[in-house]
Formats: structure tokens, C-alpha cells, sequence
């Protein structure tokens, strides 16, 4: 306060985190406000860090599959196809037909699953309490189905290195339409319940906008990269396992605003349920796993793979000096680096706003932190 | 005053406090379970049938509850403040009216005095979030401030315009001369302006700025449990049922009902209590399914929206005393401008007519070489 009698503002602030509501996990960024306004921004991670990277050199590969459910874990079944992926090329292992469009089903219903959650919880961030219950509904029958094949809700640890844990039960086909035709009525419901309400646009439109060189600068990818109008995904660019035998678009927004960014995973949920339906069509029978040793030892060398994940591209490092673990497994997960650019989005809003726009970010804190 | 008017008066008061805790159970236990069945849920069910005790557990719950203390509040302050909060809601109270014979005062200056004591509330929020010396509270507390200063001139502009059309501050005049045909019919923009404004000074969703769950963390009330936090919450379930009661008196003719007769009391409790609970659930209703609107984009809608739209709602409703037009020529001004205002709103809201589907697909032909 200054002498003269008059007041002076001061900033304020606020830490938000690691036990905040909103933060989706334990991360914690500091705001200094000024009032209402974001003045500056300093994201603390590490809450949620347990060294999985280096757990992985003390382990076996066939247990690794498990660490990797544990990064993101939202969509355990994409992590764990990308370390299964990495190990079979370092191998030159080959993955029967059925196994692989085993994995897809599974990983687009894993990608549903996570943007319905997503699409609760921004709906929560917003201020809508009720689409989040629209949306568990959905995943709930999700999970179900995930119970049926894989014996587990999370952590499932199904995909195997060469293959698959066992076959899908015999009604699977069937199951899947129904579950299919459920989520897609769901999904339009809750549409109509939140994308076009002219509050929600009012919150959304126009906030935490970046534009495509800043979100490639900062390394984004995934649907916040899709949403400045840059059609990137792994799935098309370097297709993997079977996606190059199926037909889906990429949903790519124009303003890279938060809209957009929530608009694009509701059309990813679309686009994914032609993949799984395209799959059903033709999955071929047969064997579900390459037999291999129970401890493997993959030759010398090193190799790189890349995968899409609900929330990005994620890529694993994996360095093998031929013994039965892993000399090096490095892991560049997409949360981590969408969340690099959250300074850049925050600048010059509100503090209702800083919410909203890490929402749309939608980090998983267990792939940040690893 | 003699002893036995003194007592009558006391045991009235009680009575009222009784009533009120009554309706807040079940405003509770309404919002629990409506809320329930809009998200597909069934609420309650443990406690007692249909959950219906569980508003009893919870306050039963609430009281037990040790009473946290921060050791760096303002002790004076912060004991004070849910008082000042919990004082004038019950206190406007006294000159709501039932029915026609239920009431403790019937105030001639009814109305002004309901509006000079509501204002009085939000005080009692701004010293809560100070008191609590909590970041998000303070926040919470100047959002409630921010808030009181953009929603009560509306509400009392369209106060003003129900007291110039019955030609009285007095509730139960204004809710006789109703008589013919509620103003809600006559004065739809008055309505939706008061609507609003006292959905705003409630905080209620999609005006639940300073609790907001997601971003100050329960704003005022973070620092709060145990009884004293359920002070708060009796105070805002209160206010709930005052502005829904006040909607029914001003604008939806209180306990008239065409066709009943407006003199019978038991009645006239059963009209006025369907009609209130009806409001209410509109309240709860907007509250399942609109998001929460950001803080400058309801000082916004209040003073470049309700204001403006209040004062000529006054204007019109003079034009028309001024004339003596009929009543039907009041309702179509208003129900003109109600309309233009929404339709308005609503594109800029979405910042065009149809909302811009910037989202499209890309079906790439030769997608190795466009990116990568």
C-alpha cells in the first residue's frame, strides 16, 4: 500500500494443485493473478513420478507390459501394443493376423473410452455436472466388455509380446455391435446435451488458441495438434499393424482454440467406431499368439517405434544389449509435451479459463510424470 | 406490545424457523434426487424410503462434525460471517406471504424491505472469503461481490415494474391484483429478467461463479465445515426457496389459482407451495444442464444485457400506465423485445447464426508427403 492514501493492486498467488479439483491428477501450476486475471504461470510435475523408466531396466520384458499400463493410465491397451510393437521389431517377431486386429478393436475402443472420459470431465471443468454421467454410462459398458476379453477393467496386460494373452469369447462380434450401436446413441446424446450450448461455446470459443507452428514448435501432437488444422496422426502418416486396411478420416479443427479441441475427440470417437466396425468385418480366424520362450532375450541394438495414442503420439526408446532385460527404455509421452505449451496458452486469461484450457489439454499425470 | 402479542410473535418466528429448516430437507433431498433422475442415477435410496431421510443424516452428520479452525483466520470475523449470511434470508421471511392470512408482518413496504435485506447477505460472503484468509475464498468472496453489483439492479428494476403495474410494494396487493390474470402473462420480460437475476444472486448454476466447484474449489465456503458450513448451506437453500417464492408472488399470482377460491387457506398453501416447488425444479432443472458462464461474461450480460433490458422494460410498463393500453398490448411489447434479446443473444453467443463447425474431416489421398 503507498502512502498517499491510494491503494495498489498486488498480484496474488494462487497454487493450484496438486490437490485442486481440477488439475486431473497431482499436478500443481502456480498462478499469479491479478484479480481474475492469469499474470504468469509455473507448472510444477513430479507428484506422480515412480521411475518407470528405470524400473523397466530391472525387469523382464514380458513384465514390462505391465509398467507400460501403468503410464497412461487411461488407455492402458495403446501403451502396452506400443512396448509389444517395439519388442517384436527388435525381434523380427511376426504377429498372427487375428492377434493384430485383436489389438486394434481393443486399442479404438480404449481410444472411445478415454475421450469419453475426457469429454466428462471437460463437461466437469466447464461448470455441466451432468455429461459426466452421461459419459461413464458409456464407458462403463466399455469397461465391461474390456472385463470380458481382457479379465480386467485397467491394468489389463493383455497384449503380449507376439500376439495376444488368449482369443476373444465367442459372442464377442456380437457384443461389439450392440456395445457399438449403444456408444454411438450415447455419444450423440450427450452432443447435443453440451458441444452446441451457447454457454458452453461462450467458455470455449476463442480460448487457449495456438496456432500450428507454435504447437509443432512445442512438440504437441494428437488431437491438440489436429486442432490448429494439421492433419497428424501416426495411425495414417506410418500406419502400424493393420490400420492401413481400414477406411476413417482425421477430425482436424481450423482455430486451435479449446472448441476445436474437444470437438475433434467427439469425431475421433466416431472415426474409431468405423475402425472397430471395419475390423469386425475382417478379422480372420486363426492363431492369436507367436509362441516364443518366456524369457526373451532380443538380439543387440536399438530401435525406435511410434504409436497414436488418445492423447497423442507416444513413442518408445529401446535399447537391448542381448541379455533378458532392457538396457534402456525411454518413453516420450505426448501428455508431457502438450503440457509444455500450457504457458504459451495461458498467457493474458482468466482463471476459469486456465481450467477449461487444461482440460482441453487433457493430461494423463502418470505418462507425465512416468 | 403486550406479553401475549410478544409471545404470538416469538412462537411465529419459531414456527417460520421450523418451516423453513422443514423446506430446506426437502429442497435437498428434491435437488438430490431430480438432479439423480436427469443424470440417470435414482439418488438417494439407503436412508429411510426413497432416501427420504437422508437430508436428516446429512444434518445430523453436519453437526457432528468436529468444527475445523485454521489458525490464521480472523476468528471475530469469521464466526460472524455465516450469521450474516443466515440472518437476512430468514429475516425477508417475515413479509413473504403464504397465503392471504399467512404471514407474521404484512409490511406496506413489503418489497423494499425484501430487497434491502437481500442485498445484505452477500456481505456476509466477501467477510467469510476475507475471514478464511484462503486464496480461493478471497477469490470466491470478491466474485460474490462482483456478482451482487451486476444482479440487484436488474432484480430490483424488475421489481419495480411488477410494483407499478399493481400500484403497491405491499406482497399481498400485489398478489390480488392478479386477480384476473398473473403477470407473468402481462410482463414475460419482467419474468426472465427477474429469473435470471435471482438465479445470479443465488449462485446457482449456470451462475455458480464464486462456489465454483472446478476452479475456487467452493469459493467463501472452503475453509468451512462442520455446523457453521451448514449455516451457509441452510442460507442458500433459503434464498433458493425466497426467490422461487418471490417469482410465484410477483409474477405467477402467489396462492390464486383461476377457479379456486383465493380466501381458503389451506388451499391457497397447497397452490402456492405446487407453484413454488415448480420453480424450484426449474432451478434444478437449468442447473443439470447448462455449464457455468465465466465471471466477465456475467458482469457482461448483467450490465450490458439485464440492465438495459430492465430499464426499458420499466419505460414500456410506464407507457402503457401513462395510456391506460390494454393489457394484451404490454404482453406483445414485451414478449417482442424478450424475443429480439434472446435471439440476439444467442448469436453472439455462438458467434454466428449456425455455430461455425470448424472441426471437419481430412480423408488424405497421399498423407505420407502432407505431414510428418
Amino acid at each position: 500500500m503507498s502512502t498517499e492514501g491510494q491503494l495498489d493492486t498486488i498480484q496474488m498467488m494462487v497454487n493450484m494443485g496438486p490437490q485442486h479439483p481440477s488439475t486431473h491428477g497431482v499436478f500443481r501450476m502456480v498462478l499469479w493473478v491479478d484479480g481474475e486475471r492469469v499474470v504468469d504461470l509455473e507448472p510444477h510435475i513430479g507428484y506422480l513420478h515412480r521411475g518407470s523408466e528405470k524400473l523397466c531396466e530391472g525387469e523382464l520384458y514380458a513384465q514390462i507390459v505391465t509398467l507400460f499400463d501403468r503410464l497412461d493410465y487411461i488407455s492402458n491397451l495403446n501403451n502396452e501394443m506400443l512396448f509389444c510393437r517395439a519388442v517384436e521389431k527388435l525381434m523380427g517377431l511376426e504377429v498372427p493376423e487375428r492377434a493384430e486386429y485383436i489389438r486394434v478393436i481393443l486399442c479404438e475402443l480404449n481410444r472411445v473410452a478415454s475421450h469419453l472420459l475426457f469429454f466428462g470431465t471437460f463437461g466437469i471443468d466447464a461448470g455441466a455436472m451432468t455429461p459426466i454421467m452421461y459419459a461413464f454410462r458409456d464407458r462403463e459398458k466399455i469397461q465391461t466388455m474390456f472385463e470380458a476379453v481382457t479379465g480386467a477393467r485397467m491394468m489389463h496386460n493383455f497384449i503380449r509380446i507376439g500376439g495376444v494373452k488368449s482369443d476373444v469369447p465367442e459372442d464377442f462380434g456380437q457384443r461389439m455391435r450392440v456395445l457399438l450401436r449403444e456408444i454411438r446413441q450415447g455419444i450423440d446424446e450427450t452432443d447435443r446435451l453440451l458441444s452446441f450450448s451457447e454457454i458452453f461455446l461462450a467458455r470455449t470459443k476463442g480460448i487457449g488458441v495456438i496456432d500450428a507452428e507454435t504447437a509443432i514448435t512445442y512438440g504437441m501432437s494428437g488431437p491438440v495438434l489436429r486442432a490448429c488444422g494439421v492433419p497428424m496422426d501416426v495411425r495414417k502418416d506410418e500406419p502400424y499393424s493393420v490400420y492401413d486396411r481400414f477406411d476413417f478420416g482425421i477430425p482436424i479443427g481450423e482455430k486451435g482454440d479449446s472448441w476445436d479441441r474437444y470437438y475433434i475427440r467427439v469425431e475421433e470417437m466416431r472415426q474409431s467406431m468405423r475402425i472397430i466396425e471395419q475390423a469386425l468385418e475382417q478379422i480372420p480366424d486363426g492363431p492369436t499368439i507367436t509362441p516364443t520362450r518366456l524369457v526373451l532375450r532380443p538380439p543387440q541394438g536399438e530401435v525406435y517405434v511410434r504409436g497414436e495414442n488418445p492423447r497423442g503420439e507416444i513413442g518408445v526408446y529401446l535399447v537391448s544389449n542381448g541379455a533378458d532385460r532392457p538396457y534402456r527404455v525411454k518413453v516420450r509421452p505426448p501428455s508431457f509435451c502438450n503440457l509444455m505449451a500450457l504457458k504459451e496458452l495461458l498467457k493474458d486469461t482468466y482463471v476459469a479459463d486456465a481450467v477449461v484450457i487444461l482440460g482441453s489439454l487433457d493430461i494423463v499425470l502418470g505418462e507425465v510424470d512416468r | 406490545m403486550s406479553a401475549v402479542e410478544t409471545l404470538l410473535l416469538v412462537s411465529a418466528i419459531l414456527g417460520l424457523l421450523t418451516g423453513l429448516s422443514v423446506v430446506v430437507l426437502s429442497l435437498t433431498w428434491l435437488e438430490r434426487k431430480f438432479l439423480g433422475r436427469i443424470q440417470m442415477r435414482i439418488g438417494p435410496m439407503r436412508v429411510g424410503p426413497f432416501g427420504l431421510l437422508q437430508p436428516v443424516a446429512d444434518a445430523v452428520k453436519l453437526m457432528a462434525k468436529e468444527d475445523l479452525l485454521s489458525s490464521w483466520v480472523d476468528r471475530v470475523v469469521y464466526w460472524v460471517a455465516p450469521l450474516v449470511v443466515f440472518v437476512p434470508t430468514f429475516m425477508i421471511w417475515v413479509t413473504i406471504p403464504i397465503t392471504r392470512d399467512l404471514v407474521i408482518r404484512n409490511l406496506d413496504m413489503g418489497l423494499f424491505y425484501i430487497i434491502a435485506l437481500s442485498v445484505l447477505s452477500i456481505v456476509g460472503l466477501v467477510t467469510a472469503g476475507w475471514a478464511s484468509s484462503n486464496k480461493y475464498a478471497v477469490l470466491g468472496g470478491f466474485r460474490a461481490a462482483a456478482q451482487l453489483i451486476s444482479y440487484e439492479i436488474p432484480l430490483i428494476l424488475a421489481v419495480l415494474g411488477v410494483a407499478m403495474l399493481a400500484q403497491s410494494l405491499n406482497l399481498e396487493n400485489v398478489v390480488n391484483s392478479q386477480g384476473a390474470f398473473s403477470y407473468a402473462l402481462i410482463q414475460p420480460l419482467g419474468l426472465v429478467i427477474f429469473f435470471v437475476a435471482g438465479l445470479a444472486e443465488l449462485g446457482r448454476t449456470p451462475f455458480d461463479i464464486h462456489p465454483a466447484e472446478s476452479e475456487v474449489v467452493g469459493g467463501p465456503f472452503v475453509e468451512y465445515s462442520g455446523a457453521h458450513w451448514a449455516v451457509f448451506f441452510l442460507a442458500e437453500y433459503i434464498n433458493t426457496f425466497a426467490i422461487a417464492a418471490l417469482t410465484v408472488l410477483l409474477f405467477f399470482g402467489g396462492w390464486l389459482f383461476p377457479g379456486l377460491p383465493g380466501d381458503v387457506s389451506g388451499l391457497g398453501v397447497l397452490v402456492f407451495l405446487i407453484k413454488t416447488y415448480l420453480v424450484i425444479l426449474v432451478i434444478f432443472w437449468v442447473r443439470g444442464t447448462y455449464p457455468r458462464l465465466r465471471i466477465d461474461q456475467l458482469m457482461s450480460l448483467g450490465w450490458k444485457v439485464l440492465v438495459p433490458l430492465a430499464f426499458v422494460n420499466v419505460v414500456i410498463t410506464s407507457v402503457y400506465l401513462f395510456y391506460g393500453w390494454p393489457a394484451w398490448s404490454l404482453s406483445l411489447m414485451s414478449l417482442a423485445i424478450l424475443g429480439t434479446a434472446v435471439w440476439e443473444i444467442s448469436r453472439r453467443m455462438r458467434t454466428a447464426p449456425t455455430p461455425e463447425y470448424t472441426v471437419r474431416l481430412y480423408v488424405p489421398s497421399s498423407e505420407a508427403s502432407s505431414a510428418g
